[in-house]
């Protein structure tokens, strides 16, 4: 088990000399605590035959697990005493790769604004990249959005997934029972969810930041029961559908326009095809990231935002310099689970259909997942970080093992490289004018 | 009244299960200040570990039930004592003086990765265990009988004597005296030669054998369990933890029963959908308005 | 004499069974050093905490005088002590932004102005001139403050990295950038060298006469407390046992065997800092 090799990886400086004795003698512990790890759950698998519970065993994963084990903990140990001056802890991958978007941070944005602007037009592109593109841009403006509040304002929250779905469902409801249009519906679904943030916040946020962790946990789960059981509001378990599609300036994507209003197709004398649709929403999504973007850098130059690393740094000494933490926090709560609103109104639309189903735990965690590897505080960073997360399912042996792999590597970028895959933070203002250190 | 006192009774014996278990938050919480996320999962573990220690002793044809309990409890202890023990050394040890929320998303990583690593291995179905412990006394009879079965007995039994076990310890052995040492100023404990790390260790592992024993009751209790079970039972045991007075051992029992009791009584009287959401509100108003619990010390931030 | 600036009054605080202040009045006055001194554990840094609302006293009141009003401290918390009443306060164990620079810890003790300018963002958001003029003027203060501490040189580098001494420099710094009417400075001597403390104390006295402003002082230094402070207030578990002019506090007896349990004390051997306050 690749997983069981992952788990025992030790933390402990070695001695500088070579110490075969001691060495080994790491491994085999580390071997030993595999193996009471794997007996019971690896060893052991229940199974159902014909209604009846038994046992099966595969004792052979436990031998493999506990060897590489071993293995991995010698190897480690003889690469880390190889190495004893410099023992630089920042995986040697990642620290230039770091380096290199530091220093042309402004280049390959660019560079990776100006792709995503023209993917659609490159030849490998397919409607499957299309789509998949369009994911991965909702997940990075989920990602930036609770990065106002975890990586700036330094509050963990684990129920993300309640703002993303008021707003899924707020902008849902609003367009189905009054017949608004998108654009007319997403500032609502917008202010929605920033409304639930404060009511959630307001109570909560004067609390230490871990009983904030698990109240926005219970939140969570609180709106998915609610989405579950509030049948008159929400369909429960059956969703809305029917959800309106985006125009463009009053344009709708479809083979055929309703009476009164004119298709996309019609409009310019294109032919109908369905990608248009899917296209145009790329677009949508793309420009609401930009927006998103823009919006939170701006933010984070701003009185406010500065307030808000502050908080995260000292919030004794915010207090001593007259910020009232409460309302910072509160600003960075009601901000995120607005961006979170924005993201679930384009989900909604998009997929046409909601259901409780798509805002669960999981989902929190994978946008927390987003935040973390990318580095907290870092918009390049949640890109990168995005990209890996959608990416990582599709490759098919990959799928079943993902959020095992998200809650690993959690806990390792922790341990190896708090500070994200990209950590550099960047002033928000110079005295010494743009000369870059 | 009948129906009310049959709601009691189940109402007392779900507590005392998320009493164990909240007693591991507290005790983690009290020594190095944080919410050990994957501590509903160490649960998990420890019901899917005496699920698997009683189908392997049916296989090995022990069929007397005291001593199957018996053997399973032990089995289920110890290893998901070893769970415990090894989810500190990996994903919290290394991040004691690490930044504020560090240890925090380690712990929601590691829950994450435990629910999953146990669902990959045994499957994401529902497990069902066949009945082991049967029958019961009728406290009352008439149209509706009241009935206390010699589970929940055995249950109440097995909690009040690991409680009052844990008490003595924390309050009279060595280790809980570094204990709390440690829980007052770990860097003022270290000088003092008390070892840090051992009694970091050791916390864990108690509240690990805690959690198994509660992972064990379930599994009697219910009859079923599955990988997703750590998640709920982490939050309400938190939630009693909370509601005791973090840091309280006798805390953690009450709000344990006063959990298992709103619970119970909610899902009896109002509605089942919502008892989840009931504990969640609990919790948000304990919070608010007693943030130091029934028996909590208020804390009085260090400037 | 100046006017009083603050008036403490039977200020009295508990932990649990242990009476940390004792029933301490005392006055600290305008343009005026006032030293608040007194062995470990006295219960100085829990004034403090109590005159900036990080604690509730168990009885007492701090009254202070600004701008020809009236501010009960007891009753305020700490974000409106700060802001509204003008106290602004350095701590034992230094609390700096560690992660951002020395500007920008600077720029973030004018929250209040600077939210106020930018119309709580929106007219930041949009870059309007009015918040543009509001931000330079924050950043001309800052620069002020760092020319004056010599720290301009690293005003772009982390907080984090800075020597013991500039951190406890920057961090009055940062304190006089909220614009205070009282500074309440918690050993800002400990751990500085000779030479930086005597600099510490032109510092402190410039503070005193050029912004006019009354600075409230615990130090452990006596040649700091005696060099320049105008007024000594002395604690002993909690209860002031001392109350003058520095040359008064010198000779009292009751201070003295406070100090040393023995008698003539001489301040000059006095160790420069306690050792304890070295960590962190
Ligand atoms: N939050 C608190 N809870 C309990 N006791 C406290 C608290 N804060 C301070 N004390 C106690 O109050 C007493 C006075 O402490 P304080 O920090 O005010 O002393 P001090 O005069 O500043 O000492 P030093 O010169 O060492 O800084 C000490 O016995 C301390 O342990
Ligand atoms: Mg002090």
């Amino acid at each position: 088990m690749t997983a069981e090799a992952g788990v025992a990886a030790p933390h402990r400086a070695l001695p500088k000399s070579f110490a075969w004795g001691a060495l080994v003698k790491d491994a085999a512990i580390g071997a030993a605590v595999a193996l009471v790890l794997a007996v019971p759950l690896v060893g052991f698998r229940v199974v159902e035959i014909n209604g009846d519970v038994t046992l099966t065993t595969r004792f052979t994963w436990v031998g493999i697990g506990v060897v590489s084990v071993f293995v991995g903990r010698l190897a480690l140990g003889l690469w880390r005493g190889s190495r004893p001056a410099e023992r630089k802890r920042s995986g040697a991958l990642v620290a230039p790769l770091s380096r290199f978007g530091r220093r042309h941070a402004t280049g390959v944005a660019w560079a990776g604004i100006g792709f995503a602007a023209i993917l659609q037009f490159l030849p490998f592109t397919t409607r499957g990249t299309v789509d998949l593109a369009t994911e991965i841009l909702t997940y990075v403006m989920l990602g930036w959005g609770l990065n106002v509040v975890v990586g700036l304002a330094g509050l963990l929250d684990l129920g993300y997934v309640a703002f993303y779905a008021v707003g899924a469902y707020s902008f849902a409801i609003t367009a189905t029972t009054f017949g608004l249009s998108f654009w007319e519906a997403l500032p609502i679904a917008g202010l929605l969810s920033a409304l639930a943030g404060i009511l959630l916040g307001f109570p909560v946020l004067r609390l230490r930041g871990d009983y904030l962790a698990i109240v926005t946990l219970g939140f969570g789960e609180i709106i998915h029961i609610l989405l579950q059981n509030w049948t008159s509001l929400t369909g429960g378990p059956n969703g809305i559908g029917n959800i309106p599609r985006p125009g463009l300036f009053g344009l709708v994507f479809a083979a055929s326009a309703p009476p009164g209003e004119t298709t996309f197709h019609q409009f310019f004398g294109l032919d109908f095809s369905p990608s248009q649709r899917i296209d145009f929403l790329y677009y949508v999504v793309l420009a609401l990231a930009l927006i998103v973007n823009l919006f939170t850098l701006r933010l984070r130059r701003l009185p406010i935002g500065r307030a808000w690393e502050a908080l995260r740094e000292d919030e004794i000494a915010c207090r001593a310099l007259g910020i009232n933490p409460t309302n910072v926090k509160l600003s960075a709560f009601a901000i995120g689970a607005m961006l979170g609103g924005f993201a679930g109104a384009f989900f909604a639309t998009r997929q046409g259909f909601i259901s409780p189903e798509s805002f669960t735990f999981v989902e929190s965690a994978t946008i927390l997942a987003i935040v973390v590897l990318g580095g907290m505080g870092s918009q390049m960073g949640v890109v990168l970080a995005a990209m890996v997360l959608v990416l990582l399912p599709e490759l098919r042996f990959l799928a079943e093992y993902r959020m095992l792999i998200f809650g690993a590597a959690m806990v390792l970028i922790m341990i190896w490289r708090p500070g994200g895959l990209l950590s550099h933070r960047a002033p928000t203002i110079l005295l010494h004018g743009a000369r870059r250190p | 009244m009948n129906y009310l006192l049959q709601q009691l009774v189940n109402g007392v014996s779900l507590g005392a299960i998320y009493g164990l278990i909240a007693i591991g938050y507290t005790m983690v919480y009290g020594i190095i200040g944080m919410i050990n996320f994957a501590h509903g999962e160490i649960y998990m573990i420890g019901a899917f570990v005496s699920l698997i220690a009683f189908l392997a002793l049916g296989v090995a044809g022990v069929t007397y039930v005291p001593l199957a309990l018996l053997l399973v409890l032990v089995i289920a202890m110890i290893f998901t004592a070893v769970y415990g023990w090894a989810v500190e050394r990996i994903a919290y040890r290394p991040l004691r003086s690490s930044f504020r929320l560090a240890p925090l998303i380690s712990a929601i990583g590691m829950s994450i990765f435990l629910q999953n690593y146990v669902q990959l291995l045994q499957g994401a179905r529902v497990k069902a265990l066949q009945p082991v412990v049967e029958g019961g006394i009728t406290l009352a009879t008439g149209d509706f009988p009241v009935r206390v079965s010699f589970l929940q007995i055995f249950i109440l039994a097995i909690t009040f004597v690991l409680m009052a076990g844990f008490s003595y310890v924390i309050a009279a052995t060595p280790l809980g005296r570094a204990q709390r040492a440690v829980e007052q100023d770990a860097t003022m404990a270290a000088l003092l030669g008390v070892d840090v790390d051992r009694t970091i260790s050791l916390t864990f592992v108690i509240g690990a054998v805690l959690a198994a024993v509660a992972g064990m009751m379930v599994l009697l209790y219910y009859g079923v369990i599955d990988f997703y079970i750590g998640f709920e039972a982490g939050i309400k045991a938190f939630t009693a933890a909370v509601l005791g007075g973090i840091g309280s051992l006798a805390g953690a029992m009450l709000g344990g029963l006063l959990i298992g009791l709103i619970e119970a009584l909610w899902s009896g009287y109002a509605s089942v959908e919502y008892k989840d959401v009931m504990v969640f509100v609990v919790l948000i108003l304990v919070l608010i308005f007693r943030p130091s619990g029934l028996f909590g010390r208020p804390e009085v931030e260090k400037v | 004499m100046s006017t009083p600036l603050l008036e403490v009054q039977h200020l009295t605080m508990r932990f649990g069974g242990l009476t940390a202040v004792d029933d301490l009045s005392f006055t600290a006055r305008e343009r005026e050093i006032t030293a608040l001194i007194g062995p470990n554990g006295a219960g100085k840094t829990t004034v403090f905490n109590c005159l900036t609302g990080f604690y509730r006293p168990s009885a007492g009141t701090m009254i202070l005088h600004r701008g020809g009003r009236k501010y009960q401290l007891e009753r305020m918390e700490g974000h409106r002590v700060a802001r509204i009443a003008g106290v602004a306060r350095t701590f034992q164990n230094i609390r700096l932004f560690v992660g951002m620079t020395l500007l920008e810890n600077l720029i973030v003790a004018q929250h209040d102005e600077l939210m106020r300018a930018s119309m709580f963002s929106v007219a930041g958001l949009f870059g309007f001139s009015p918040y543009r003029r509001a931000e330079k003027a924050a950043v001309q203060k800052a620069r002020y403050w760092l020319d004056r501490l010599e720290l301009t040189a690293s005003a772009d580098l982390p907080a984090g990295g800075l020597s013991y001494g500039d951190r406890r420099r920057l961090e009055i710094a940062r304190a006089m950038c909220t614009g205070p009417t009282l500074l309440c400075l918690d050993e800002p001597a400990a751990g500085l060298n000779p030479r930086e403390s005597d600099r510490l104390n032109e510092l402190l006295l410039s503070i005193r006469d050029q912004h006019r402003i009354g600075l409230l002082l615990i130090e452990h230094d006596m040649k700091v407390v005696m060099g320049i402070s105008d007024h000594v207030v002395v604690l002993d578990y909690g209860k002031k046992i001392a109350d003058g002019k520095p040359v008064e506090i010198q000779h009292d007896p009751a201070v003295i065997r406070a100090y040393l349990g023995e008698p003539e004390p001489s301040f000059e051997t006095e160790p420069s800092a306690s050792p304890r306050d070295e960590d962190r």
